[in-house]
């Protein structure tokens, strides 16, 4: 029987099985933020020892940082002790830092990829559930907690179980104005928040293969909202074209010995998943969540269920949400006014997701009474933005470019959207108090938020591709 | 923190809540802090009080209530998706619970738990929907949990689950074994592994 994806890289990491229970598992590449580690440097202090491979690590400060001004002291004190609490960490250590003011800080999904650290066939851990993103280049990278941080840094392993294996095939060709965002929004309204938990899941079919590799990570970022161990989708020609030349890319003779294994890196034909799912691409429109988990979203032309499309038992939850929401059931979410609009995160800061906002508000100009915080998810994303003029279209439309950082994604910096308010952000949870205590989060690709900051209230962006 | 777990009796708190995330378990502004302790009193901070003021608390919330206390957390179905912040597990350790019960649990949250001896126990749903009319019948209803014989029992009706536990993780649990000290036994074997390994 073949392997999947998912065994191959696997059974390459087991340094052993201990009978009946987990695996002592080998981690590649690990990347550290502010707020999961400090602990776990406690811990090693407290047990004396020093991490074991430093140059396995990278760190960069992003959930706390400001978006604005980021060459001032950080204002908020807990914020900037955490931050500092990195930097001495990570110089007791030798471990390589990309803080404030370094070119290559960033969100830690985003700087990953793009310094081309994040490689096929590689097990990857980072104390943040949205580490799955870096699946989209074919390897097993999941988020850990941080006890877990404690033991990848003093043993460069894990203790893991196997999970059971998923395949979501999405063949065909996508309608106009649906970018990845929607896919991943219509495979969870589809399975659900918790529809993919115990699993590892394959994202597979024409339509992914078709995907450039920023749009997989919007798709592999959000497979932990499935409740999955991680995400992933087999490399290809688009893959390796990504990876490069990037900087930490292998060169010479190492890339030509990395090509031959990463060529083996794909479920085989006759590969068993304990579950798979098969979707149509045409059946995908642009989406938006009207709920508070991920997995209650909509096509943006669609109703919020109405009461007796809600199953009995889901109900109090439904209603709750509804009403944390200020919405009826029932009712229409196109129309709907926003109040801010949030295109940032490590869903989609990249930079093809600033020039599908830049191409569509080019010549326009923000709605009067909204707000627009366009966060990038790196220094190398602002700085190609600058040079791309993108920057100066945002100005002419009435908003700015902001500097990089996890911003209203958690609300954890300055970036808070007000109690009571609408916004329609592109991250990846709408949990209560996600963005701000009592904020009201509808989440939606680049272009379905792009034509909210225009109009100032939910479109679909079809209709205006039509009508104009 | 107090680790070995195996027999708990204990009357319960009753979350009767599905999907209850990470963010709602401790709120984002509070994870600022960069040791372990304290965050007991900011769980479920948003739900426990009005406009964020400690003394306003709201009387619907389980937590404000002081009928229920207890060592065991009764929640609904996926509890703890969302977010890998330890921090989630660590509050309600530090709140005063050992054990939290609930049909299904994320896995990031329960490997997080197991980290920190807090025992997730996973029951059926009509399990659990028969300790949450047990809780509703009487609030001081008491549960037994035992770690080494697998099983949840309602007290007041004797009515009986077994759960599953990974082997290895029960001995950890039993003995207060942590991961990283049977980790950093394997030493020599993951040096041999990294010198070995053709990738
Ligand atoms: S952008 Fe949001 S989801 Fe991504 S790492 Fe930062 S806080 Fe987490």
């Amino acid at each position: 029987m073949g392997q999947t994806l998912f065994e191959k890289i696997w059974d390459k990491h087991v340094v052993k099985t201990i009978d009946g229970g987990p695996a002592v598992f080998y981690i590649d590449t690990h990347f550290i933020h502010e707020v999961t580690s400090p602990q776990a440097f406690n811990g090693l202090n407290k047990r004396g020892i020093k991490v074991l491979r430093p140059q396995q690590v990278v760190a960069t400060a992003d959930h706390n940082v400001p978006t604005l001004n980021q060459h001032l002291p950080i204002k908020e004190e807990l914020s900037r002790l955490q931050v500092d609490a990195l930097k001495k960490n990570c110089a007791e250590h030798g471990i390589e830092l990309y803080g404030l003011g370094h070119p290559y800080q960033g969100i830690v999904h985003v700087i990953g990829p793009e310094l081309g650290i994040t490689q096929p066939g590689m097990t990857i851990v980072c104390g943040d559930s949205h580490t799955s993103t870096h699946g989209a280049f074919g390897n097993i990278a999941f988020g850990i907690g941080t006890s877990e941080v404690e033991m990848v840094l003093a043993t460069q392993c894990l203790m893991q179980s196997k999970p059971k294996l998923m395949r979501i095939n999405i063949d065909g060709k996508l309608n106009d104005g649906v970018v990845s965002k929607d896919i991943v929004l219509y495979i969870l309204a589809q399975i659900t928040a918790s529809g993919a938990t115990g699993y590892a899941v394959e994202f597979a079919g024409s339509a992914i293969r078709s995907l450039s590799m920023e749009a997989r990570m919007t798709i592999c970022n959000m497979s932990i909202e499935m409740g999955a161990r991680c995400g992933m989708i087999a490399p290809d020609t688009t893959t390796i074209d990504y990876i490069k030349g990037r900087k930490f890319a292998p060169q010479g003779e190492a890339w030509n010995e990395k090509l031959k294994f990463w060529k083996t890196l794909f479920s085989d034909a006759d590969a068993v998943f304990d579950k798979e799912i098969n979707i149509k691409a045409e059946d995908i429109e642009p989406m938006i969540t009207y709920g508070t988990n991920p997995g209650m979203g909509i096509g943006v032309s669609g109703h919020v269920p109405a009461l007796d499309e809600v199953e009995e038992k889901e109900k109090p939850s439904f209603e709750k949400s509804l009403a944390y929401m200020g919405l009826q059931p029932g009712v229409n979410i196109i129309g709907k006014k926003v109040d801010y609009v949030f295109i940032g995160s490590c869903t989609n800061s990249r930079i093809e997701d600033l020039r599908m906002v830049a191409s569509f508000v080019k010549g326009k100009h923000k709605a009067d009474d909204v707000e627009v915080w366009i966060v990038p998810g790196s220094k190398q994303v602002e700085k190609q933005a600058i040079e791309e003029g993108i920057d100066k279209i945002f100005a002419a439309a009435g908003f700015i470019l902001r500097q990089p950082g996890c911003s209203a994604c958690l609300g954890m910096n300055e970036d808070k959207i007000p109690a009571g308010k609408y916004c329609i952000s592109t991250s990846n949870r709408n949990f209560e108090g996600r963005q701000g205590q009592n904020a009201r989060t509808f989440l939606a690709s680049p272009l379905t938020a792009a034509l909210a900051a225009i109009t100032g209230e939910v479109g679909d962006i079809r209709e205006y591709y039509k009508s104009n | 923190m107090s680790k070995q777990i195996n027999i708990i009796r204990s009357t319960t708190v009753p979350l009767n809540m599905e999907n209850v995330d990470t963010d709602q378990i401790i709120p984002a502004r509070f994870l600022k802090a960069t040791s372990r302790d304290g965050f007991g009193k900011n769980l479920f901070r948003d739900w426990r009080y009005e406009n964020d003021d400690e003394s306003k608390p709201k009387k619907d919330f389980p937590l404000n209530n002081p009928i229920y206390k207890g060592k065991i957390l009764v929640a609904a179905k996926n509890f703890g998706c969302g977010s890998s912040r330890e921090h989630a597990a660590w509050a309600i350790k530090d709140a005063g619970f050992n054990v939290v019960v609930s049909s299904f649990f994320a896995d990031i949250f329960k490997n997080n738990s197991l980290n920190n001896f807090l025992l997730p126990v996973t029951v059926s749903d009509d399990f659990l929907q028969k300790i949450f009319t047990a809780i509703e019948k009487d609030p001081q209803a008491e549960l037994e949990v035992s770690l080494q014989d697998q099983y949840i029992k309602i007290i007041s009706t004797g009515e009986k689950e077994s759960f599953d536990i990974n082997n290895y993780k029960k001995t950890c649990l039993l003995n207060g074994y942590d991961d990283i000290d049977y980790l950093l036994s394997m030493k020599e074997e993951i040096n041999k592994f990294e010198t070995e390994k053709t990738f």
